[in-house]
């Protein structure tokens, strides 16, 4: 009998040219996937040292917030070598290019995805055996995490979603911001989707790296397992603080 | 019956054996590079044999064609082969040689094989080794990194090569692979799901083949200048054999209606070492590889009828009856030796299990001495299968073992250039009847199907190449090709047509047991002809009571099987005439009236050393015995002895 | 034993296809799953309705030519099991059990629960094999190879090609499978020197037809020989690698 048609789930015409081939390749793309996630899972981890900040209150000679210092210090990072801001503006870039690309690449893996299953389901239900349930909401949990970081950037970066939002003062913000029970929850729901992201990106990012050591292998694990659980846990630990009142 | 007087023509190279294959690579015409791709080669079959030839045929430049009814060339039963693969390479260093391989397969073989032959088998078994690691076969080794072996049932020696359980998996997929490179080379074109439904003749030459389409029913025309058969054997002719589900004997006997002449059919082995039957619907027997022979000690219980557990029996109640009976080679005897021992031992109401139908292979005594470990990486992944099909763990409870039909040794008749007597046709592997006599050796398939296919039908073939250079193939649209097509057609649709009441399988189930019962492990006059009457009858009914459901342009499995199982009746019946007319035992073919007294087999040189090859004379007329006499020059006839 | 069954019936590749019920009945607990389907096929027969077509062979689990999804579950629930071993003990009586095929846009169905898996086979044509003309290969035991090697690559090699694991993969990916014909023939010295052309022409091949992998390591528990998804990290390392060793185009 003939061959089969090729499906075609995706046509590498003209992207032959340098890492054109690579990236536009299944694995080229899960191999950006983990490059920009490894990248994001340290902004994460940074973004979280400097909000534990909050839990310093206030300087009692100054009357400053440390955290507000560590704010300030993030615009004059380079001193009076650059301009202001500069290095700032250059992080706020290179994540804001590693948010695009993470999210382009699961977007066209899942295009593809879906046309390489074609409209053929299993009318049993699947009883998974190793797929977990972060692995299988990748997808959704992303989608949260992003819906949040709109309106997060929103309240506190940028004010708009925020009536007490002031320029520079992030203590106040922070704890005028997460007052509101609604917002806190949905910050809370947000990083819980967040650490199930992590969860199995913080793993796979070793498979699709190729980083495989039949020795150390169980590490693997054990490492997204506690990043998820050290970011869940630093996460809430401010809306918690802030709703219980123990900080303000 | 008749009797012929024409003899046939091995073409056996002259001079001392040690010279003959390379005294006739010499004087077989070679074919220029630049012609090869003037030539049109038709292979039926991806097993070993097959998938070998068809690689080394398009590396060399030939314009191959290959037909394979499975879905991949990668899924033939070469592919069960489980053991290991023989070569005479004495990295052992225990005293092996090429001429040791070569007189241990005459011997195991019974004296009924082609000396001149088996000599070729055992000097190109070392290439074999040499190009399968090429390859990528990932062969055991020791710690040093290099091969490892084992020994086998039948020799003395460890000249085994093996990929775990699973060699030949390995071996498949390395010919596999060398035919995957030469269809993406475009030098063979491939067809799957396509099986071949007849052979096409002019001038009495094979000038191609019949091919149905499995999915669309259609059916085609293809012409070349040889055909090759790499089709395997026909044990499922007993229904219930190790052999795959689709395993079938229809190439190799659609060739025999042509002309090509059928030896020694009833030469089939019955494996010692296969888990028994469970229940009436079994479908399939499945082997336990003979190495678990090196490390398991096969008993039963001293007295006849005992019911107790295998572990409640104390030792001095069990009959170590292979090691009793045959000290020197004790549980690795012969295949043939070692199968017709259980039957005796189930003849006497020694059988176990719940059928009584089984000795033990116990592995105990192993197991305390090398501990559970070494067993488990020898043998873990046939314990694990033996698990999963009897729900038995064979590390605290004996397996259970009883023989099955395995291997045919019988198969088309060849030259030494494995060309059938159709001119231009020729067979190849387990299809072919060459090698192995009355009895193969264990670990000696393999070598044969890849012996055939990488190093000698590249050579031999050349010999009638050469002479239809720049004559093109006979065109499709030749009369001949219609008529074939026509046949071919009708026999589907009368499959069809007969709307009796009794499915494939039910027939093919009743054969099986007329098989078993007289053609099998023993044979008699009595029961033979009992057996020629019954299978005549079954195979009247069969035509008249058939029911075969659905269309001829579908996919239609019953109808598949159709074609097959009429074609085993057959084989069945020439079987049983051929089993009749050997007044011998020798090898897997065990008259009981032909035994010493301590139930050996009794050969009869005298009258029949030579190789029965059957020729077709037309429907309803006996076949014409022809008779290849065997002159045994270099390995001195003799009683097997074992002991 | 009595079953309800639920199978997918199919006339042709292009027939619309759905689900009908049959009963099996008195199926002994000893009965293969395959075999328990032979004797719903043996009824169909009676009675007039075309017999169930499905792909099988050896029986024995290593042709690779079975499988179907068993209740969900490629090859039936069993661990490590290939549908031909599975043995209706597994079940207890009175089960409901739906047989469907499997289902991969780059596997359509043939007929009933028979599917086309060829893109299997032009992914080994594009580079699955050392090239090595028959009668150039040197001594078997000029090359040492470690046992541990050897034993890896036996490991990989030990593939059947049944297509599980693209049935499995909620993305119909064919990285397993893929991965495993690599890392058998990219572990040993062999292989070496089209380790890098190889992996390339294979995965782009693979992409033609399949999914990608999101390492939810489905395909390793529905392999019927175990195969881990360890051999996916190598294959990926190996593609990336190889990007880059194909620049110099200096053979290394």
């Amino acid at each position: 009998m003939t061959a089969t048609k090729r499906v075609r789930v995706h046509d590498r015409q003209g992207w032959r040219q340098w890492l054109g081939g690579f990236f536009s390749s299944s694995i080229g793309l899960k191999w950006l996937m983990a490059l920009t996630g490894i990248g994001l899972l340290l902004y994460v981890l940074a973004h979280l040292i400097g909000n534990l900040k909050i839990f310093a209150g206030v300087d009692p000679e100054t009357g400053a917030y440390p955290i507000d210092l560590y704010s300030e210090a993030l615009t004059t990072l380079g001193g009076h070598i650059v301009p202001e801001g500069s290095i700032l503006l250059l992080f706020r870039i290179g994540l804001t290019s590693m948010f695009i690309l993470h999210i382009w690449s699961a977007a066209v893996l899942t295009r593809r995805n879906r046309a390489a299953r074609g409209r053929g389901r299993y009318d049993a239900t699947r009883e998974y055996i190793t797929a977990t349930y972060a692995s299988r909401t990748m997808r959704f949990s992303g989608i949260i995490v992003l819906l949040f970081l709109i309106f997060h950037l929103a309240d506190l970066t940028l004010g708009n979603a925020n009536p007490d939002y002031v320029y520079g003062a992030v203590h106040d913000n922070i704890i005028a911001s997460l007052s509101r029970p609604v917002v806190a929850v949905f910050y809370m729901a947000a990083n819980v989707a967040l650490a199930l992201h992590i969860y199995h990106g913080a793993w796979s990012l070793f498979q699709s790296l190729g980083t495989v050591n039949v020795k150390y292998n169980v590490l693997r694990r054990y490492f997204a397992g506690a990043f998820a659980a050290v970011i869940l846990i630093g996460n809430l630990s401010i809306p918690l603080a802030v709703l219980a009142g123990w900080v303000s | 019956m008749t009797e012929n007087t024409f003899t046939l023509d091995a073409k056996i190279p002259q001079g001392p054996i040690q010279e003959h294959w390379n005294t006739h690579k010499f004087d077989t015409k070679l074919v220029n590079p630049a012609n090869k791709r003037k030539y049109k080669i038709i292979i039926i079959g991806t097993g070993l044999a097959g998938a070998s030839a068809a690689a080394t045929l398009g590396e060399l430049g030939y314009d191959v064609e290959v037909f394979t009814y499975h879905d991949s060339a990668r899924r033939a039963h070469s592919i069960a082969a489980q053991g290991g693969i023989n070569a005479a390479k004495n990295y052992a260093n225990d005293g092996d040689s090429i001429f040791r391989l070569f007189y241990d397969t005459v011997k195991g073989g019974d004296f009924r094989s082609r000396e001149s032959n088996v000599y070729r088998l055992a000097q190109v078994s070392n290439e074999i080794i040499d190009q399968s690691v090429a390859q990528g076969v990932p062969y055991a080794r020791e710690y040093g990194g290099l091969l490892d072996n084992r020994s086998f049932g039948g020799a003395q020696v460890s000249r085994t090569f093996y990929a775990r359980g699973q060699t030949g998996q390995q071996l498949l997929l390395g010919a596999y692979q060398a035919l995957a490179r030469q269809i993406e080379l475009g030098a063979v074109t491939f067809h799957t799901r396509a099986e071949m439904l007849d052979v096409v003749l002019k001038d009495g030459r094979a000038v191609g083949v019949v091919i149905r389409d499995l999915v669309t029913g259609e059916i085609t025309p293809h012409s070349a200048h040889v055909v090759m058969l790499a089709t395997g054997g026909y044990s499922n002719v007993y229904f219930l054999s190790t052999n795959a589900m689709a395993c079938n004997g229809t190439a190799a006997w659609r060739a025999h209606r042509k002309g090509a002449f059928f030896a020694n059919p009833s030469f089939t082995q019955i494996h010692p070492t296969c888990i028994p039957a469970s229940d009436e619907h079994q479908s399939k027997l499945t082997l336990m590889s003979e190495s678990l022979r090196n490390d398991g000690r096969i008993w039963v219980p001293l007295k006849a009828g005992d019911d107790r557990a295998p572990r409640d029996i104390p030792e001095d109640e069990r009959d170590y009856y292979l090691e009793r009976q045959y000290p020197a080679f004790g549980n690795l005897a012969p295949r043939d030796i070692a199968s017709r021992a259980a039957m005796r031992m189930i003849e006497d109401d020694k059988g176990i299990g719940p059928l009584k139908n089984g000795v033990y292979l116990d592995f105990e005594d192993a197991i305390d001495r090398l501990g559970k470990a070494k067993i488990e990486e020898r043998y873990g992944n046939l314990f694990e299968m033996y698990e999963r099909i009897t729900d038995e763990d064979p590390y605290t409870s004996p397996m259970r073992i009883f023989a099955a039909p395995h291997y045919t040794m019988g198969g088309l008749w060849v030259d030494y250039n494995l060309m059938t007597t159709v001119p231009g046709l020729y067979a190849l592997g387990e299809a072919n009847f060459s090698d192995h006599g009355a009895n193969r050796l264990g670990a000696s398939a393999l070598m044969q199907g890849v012996a055939d296919g990488y190093f000698i039908i590249p050579y031999t073939v050349g010999e009638y190449l050469a002479d239809w250079l720049n004559i093109d193939p006979v065109p499709t649209d030749d009369h001949v090709f219609a008529e074939a097509v026509d046949e071919v057609n009708q026999r589907t649709e009368r499959f069809l047509s007969i709307n009796g009441s009794r499915s494939v399988d039910d027939f093919h189930r009743e054969l099986g047991k007329i098989m078993i019962e007289h053609v099998g492990l023993a044979r008699d006059r009595e029961g033979l002809e009992r057996a020629i009457a019954e299978i005549r009858s079954v195979r009247e009914e069969f035509w008249k009571d058939l029911k075969v459901l659905g269309t001829s342009d579908s996919l239609n499995q019953s109808l598949e099987r159709a074609g097959r199982v009429a074609d085993f009746f057959e084989i069945a019946e020439l079987m049983a005439i051929d089993a009749l007319s050997r007044e011998e035992s020798c090898g897997g073919h065990f008259r009981l009236e032909h035994q010493t007294e301590d139930g050996e087999a009794r050969r009869d040189d005298e009258n029949y050393a030579y190789v029965a090859a059957w020729e077709w004379k037309g429907e309803n007329w006996p076949q014409t015995l022809h008779k290849e006499q065997l002159e045994f020059e270099y390995v001195a006839l003799s009683q097997r002895n074992y002991k | 034993m009595d079953f309800s069954l639920k199978v997918w019936r199919q006339d042709s590749p292009d027939a619309p296809g759905g689900f009908k019920t049959y009963q099996a009945k008195n199926i002994s607990p000893e009965a293969s799953f395959l075999e328990m389907l032979d004797d719903v096929n043996e009824h169909l027969n009676t009675i007039g309705e075309e017999p169930i077509a499905f792909d099988d062979d050896c029986r024995e689990g290593i042709c690779g030519m079975c499988g179907v999804m068993v209740n969900g579950h490629p090859h039936g629930p069993q661990d490590g099991t290939a549908t031909c071993q599975l043995h209706m003990r597994k079940f207890s009586d009175g089960d409901s059990i739906t047989i469907e095929p499997w289902r991969a846009a780059g596997m359509p169905v043939v007929r009933d629960l028979i599917v086309d898996r060829s893109p299997l086979d032009r992914i080994i044509e594009a580079g699955g094999y050392i090239s090595v003309n028959t009668g150039a290969a040197p001594d078997a035991n000029v090359i040492a190879i470690p046992k541990e090697a050897a034993e890896a690559s036996m490991d990989a090699a030990s593939c059947i090609g049944c297509a599980a694991c693209i049935a499995a993969c909620p993305n119909s990916a064919a990285n397993l499978f893929t991965a495993a014909k690599i890392g058998h023939l990219s572990l040993l010295p062999q292989g070496q020197p089209e380790r890098w052309t190889r992996v390339i022409a294979m995965v782009e091949t693979m992409e033609e037809y399949f999914g990608s992998c999101t390492n939810h390591g489905e395909c390793e528990s529905a392999c019927p020989k175990n195969i881990s998804i360890d051999f996916i990290a190598m294959m990926n390392r190996d593609y990336v690698k190889a990007q880059f060793k194909n620049f110099a185009k200096i053979g290394q």
